[in-house]
């Protein structure tokens, strides 16, 4: 399941206009641990062409959708952007890009 | 009234238990995503709103349906969301209904407490160089419109057949588009929802070389890596860029450090220009990114006159701009020409003022500030009360799909406020929204496309589609269009 199916699942406002299929960004999301970014495999090109234009990008900035929940990730902590828009996340900040 | 914003606040304040018996009634002018994701929105913060979205087309969407191009589907996925957004039940899709012919905007403001123009930009930024007029010169806009089928352009006939180079003016997304549809084989078009007068065209077209021209250099070119990836992977396509346009000055080195999106481009760019085969065979389709030109004048043609032969180009170079840091493009007085029959000019598109909306015809855009109307765009600040845009309308023709989000939401929030303040007396009237506009709109002879009319085309264009096995096979006429939904 990815991030994106996760959010949906439980009610969580994560925007999906492509619905999962590479064509947008709005399903963007913010790790909060560099650790836990580190364990994620590295964006392909197609991923990293859709993060260029997402808003509020940052250093530890990936797609929800294609970010798959894996036992290794148990404890990934995630921001929406529009969270940290406001920095209301735990006073999180993260790093602009 | 002479009321502050807090006293207003105080004895006007909405309550939910108010709202059942006094809907806040919303009409949102223009059916695309600007519109699509404002109507969501308040639907979501005002649980007694009842919001709809009107249309001059019998169908929605805006671009996603009429400028995204055909082979990039998974972008159109988004209509799923806007479709749900109209089926709510406080939310009503009326289309065939044109803001100007149909109904005016000081009568939508009577009918309605709230009234969100979101209906972009359906005209072209010019040139303004000489011979413009001439044959065979187009907006990119108006074949964009035409491969995907909007009725406003279905006997709109380029001439693909006297000639083998298009000259697209523009390096941006949609120049990209442009130049795959025209480059791509037909075949691959083919099981596309491409309109099929235009498959039919491109079938016969003789169109082998493309030229995509820039007026300053490949660190500002306009487009994103998605569509420059995409297209210099075509199979087949020869691709020539200039080693020497890439060399870059410190002030490119400086713009790039800065901005993802463009070091990504100009690395694509620059990859291509250095690993391309060097000759490419008789017969081969190519494309060519042309740097450092800026249209200076169209070239008529001896034997068809007034039908345009070729475009001149002044060569430019980059220059900081004193105010704004940005490097712009600086003639140097020496010229070009490139030969062409077919011309496209993808340099922007425009918004068009309607009756009532004040306009700023310099920026083509409606004067505002954060969504919030203004009485002009002199810097007297003062608002035309219950009318907002968002979308091209409000910022300019810029951004993607998804920048509407975030355009939607500034502007609900500045709605929602306002509700709370210097609307608060307004919105506790009554007003007749939906029945009212409609019952105007009968008394017109108006003939209205709700929501379910347009399932009707919708479910027509799938069948035919399926015939020719592609997703949907539009219908592209007023006539047929409005055939099939009423």
């Amino acid at each position: 399941m990815s991030m994106l199916e996760a959010a949906h699942e439980i009610d969580i406002d994560l925007e999906g206009a492509c619905e999962g299929s590479l064509a947008c960004s709005t399903c963007h999301v913010i790790v909060m641990d560099m650790e836990y970014y580190n364990k994620l495999e590295d964006p392909t090109d197609e991923e990293n062409d859709m993060l260029d234009l997402a808003f509020g990008l940052t250093d530890t900035s990936r797609l929800g959708c294609q970010v798959i929940a894996t036992p290794e990730l148990d404890g990934l902590r995630l921001a929406l952007p529009a969270a940290t828009r406001n920095f209301a996340v735990d006073g999180y900040k993260p790093k602009p890009h | 009234m002479a009321i502050s914003r807090a006293r207003a606040k105080q004895l006007f304040s909405r309550s939910i238990s108010s709202v059942a018996s006094n809907p806040l009634h919303v009409c949102v002018v223009g059916s695309g995503p600007a519109g699509f994701y404002t109507a969501e929105k308040m639907l979501k913060k005002h649980q007694g709103a009842e919001v709809d979205i009107v249309d001059r087309l019998p169908t929605p969407y805006g671009l996603v349906r009429s400028g995204v191009a055909p082979d990039h589907p998974e972008t159109k996925i988004v209509t799923n969301q806007f479709s749900r957004v109209a089926q709510n039940e406080r939310c009503s899709f009326i289309g065939n209904v044109s803001l100007g012919s149909s109904v005016s905007l000081t009568e939508l403001r009577e009918m309605y407490h709230v009234v969100v123009l979101a209906y972009g930009a359906e005209s072209d930024r010019a040139l303004g160089i000489p011979g413009e007029d001439l044959a065979g010169i187009h907006s990119a806009r108006e074949f964009v419109w035409w491969y995907n089928g909007h009725p406003d352009c279905r006997y709109w006939s380029p001439d693909l057949k006297s000639t083998d180079t298009a000259v697209i003016l523009g390096q941006g997304n949609v120049a990209l588009d442009v130049a795959r549809i025209l480059l791509r084989p037909a075949a691959e078009l083919a099981t596309t929802d491409i309109a099929s007068h235009a498959l039919a065209a491109l079938e016969e077209s003789s169109i082998r070389k493309v030229y995509l021209v820039g007026r300053r250099g490949p660190v500002q070119a306009a487009c994103t890596a998605k569509e420059l990836r995409e297209v210099l992977g075509i199979k087949d396509l020869h691709i020539n860029i200039q080693e020497a346009d890439l060399v870059k000055t410190p002030a490119d080195e400086e713009e790039l450090k800065n901005n993802r999106i463009h070091r990504r481009v100009y690395e694509l760019l620059s990859k291509a220009a250095m690993s391309g085969p060097s000759h490419c065979y008789t017969g081969q389709r190519e494309l060519h990114f042309v740097f450092f030109r800026n249209p200076d004048r169209f070239l008529d043609s001896d034997d068809r006159s007034g039908h345009v032969a070729g475009v001149r180009f002044e060569k430019t170079i980059l220059k900081e701009s004193a105010g704004s840091g940005k490097q712009v493009a600086v003639g140097t007085g020496q010229f070009e020409d490139f030969e062409s029959r077919l011309v496209l000019k993808s340099i922007g598109y425009k918004s068009v003022p309607v009756d009532g909306l004040p306009f700023d015809a310099n920026k083509g855009i409606v004067p505002n500030i954060g969504g919030r109307v203004l009485i002009n765009s002199s810097g007297d600040h003062s608002q035309i009360e219950g009318v907002y845009v968002c979308g091209w309308l409000k910022r300019g023709p810029t951004g993607i799909i998804a920048t509407n989000l975030y355009c939607a939401e500034e502007t609900i929030a500045s709605i929602s406020e306002d509700l709370e303040t210097v609307l608060a007396y307004a919105t506790s009237l009554p007003k007749p929204g939906r029945e009212g506009l409609l019952r105007l709109l009968e008394s017109r002879n108006v003939k209205v496309i709700p929501f379910n009319a347009w399932e009707k085309i919708d479910i027509e264009e799938k069948r035919l589609g399926s015939l020719k096995n592609k997703p949907r096979d539009k219908l592209t006429t007023w006539g047929e269009l409005l055939k099939v939904a009423l």
